[in-house]
């Protein structure tokens, strides 16, 4: 049960960053890739921000708890190389972002805020999320 | 730009690197919001309930921020349907091709200097710019 609740509140929290910085409001974020155009970079220290408290935080915790409060085990992406699979896509989703100025975590807190167009934005990734599955199973057979 | 909002995004920053800090440390998990959505509609994954957790997380979030924060959200837009559809569903596909999106590869990858994450988030950011350069050139923001 514990572990739910630190969960929950692990995504409240980002949530609220996430609002706070302004990364909630789609116009910002196109505004913050229109380099060439209308740019506004204060995003940029967003990124900076949250890099410096989790840079910090990862090596102090890998340090100091050779295992999770609540899980048994780290789970912690094992991939090394990069690989086509990452760039491309990356491109698509870097496409996407640049259309929509949505990306996950603001879509899903906007649309807890009614936002419209983050509730259809919304629909449409897990629709993308499910298809890319499907894709995946399809061009690997043997995996399960 | 202004300086109140280089403040507000990098305390922002601040307090997305503290929630995904802690999901790290209670639940062992690294806060890729789009890694943990995509694996919530696959439905049979034993770890299902954390994510969901996570997500609820998110999704309250922003109904108890409309009030605090309404000026942090596009609440008005109304976007035709099919822009919406395509940038959905790019961003769905691409970031569980790419296996990350801004959260993950941008903030928790980079953080734990990966070589895959600084590659995915050098090319989704210049996908981005290229992308909005593009639909400026067209007049989508005028």
């Amino acid at each position: 049960m514990n572990w739910q609740i630190t969960s929950f509140i692990s995504g409240l929290l980002f949530s609220v960053g996430l609002a706070v910085s302004g990364m909630t409001n789609p116009k910002n974020v196109t505004g913050f890739l229109d380099i060439t155009g209308d740019w506004k970079p204060a995003l940029m220290f967003v990124m900076v921000g949250a890099i410096l408290v989790y840079a910090t935080a990862y090596r102090i915790i890998m340090l100091m708890f050779p295992k999770p409060v609540f899980e048994k085990e780290y789970h912690l992406p094992a991939a090394t190389s990069i690989d086509k699979k990452l760039i491309i896509g990356s491109v698509i989703f870097g496409i996407g972002w640049g259309i929509g100025g949505y990306c996950p975590g603001p879509a899903l807190t906007s649309l807890g805020a009614n936002a419209r167009d983050a509730l259809i934005f919304t629909l449409f990734m897990f629709a993308g999320m499910w298809a890319q599955k499907i894709w995946d199973a399809r061009s690997v057979p043997n995996q399960n | 730009m202004n300086s109140e909002e280089i403040k507000m995004a990098f305390i922002g920053g601040l307090i997305i690197g503290l929630a995904s800090a802690l999901l790290l440390l209670f639940n062992g998990r690294i806060a890729g919001i789009g890694g943990i959505a995509g694996r919530l509609i696959t439905f049979r994954v034993p770890d299902l309930m954390w994510r969901l957790d996570f997500v609820i997380g998110l999704v309250i979030g922003g109904l108890l921020l409309k009030n605090i924060l309404p000026a942090s959200f596009d609440l008005d837009s109304r976007t035709p349907v099919w822009i919406l559809a395509i940038a959905g569903l790019l961003v769905g596909f691409g970031s569980t091709e790419g296996n990350g999106c801004t959260s993950g590869h941008g903030v928790c990858g980079i953080s734990r200097l990966s070589k895959r994450s600084i590659a995915a988030t050098l090319t989704f950011m210049a996908a981005g710019i290229v992308t909005v350069f593009i639909l400026r050139q067209m007049g989508a923001y005028q």
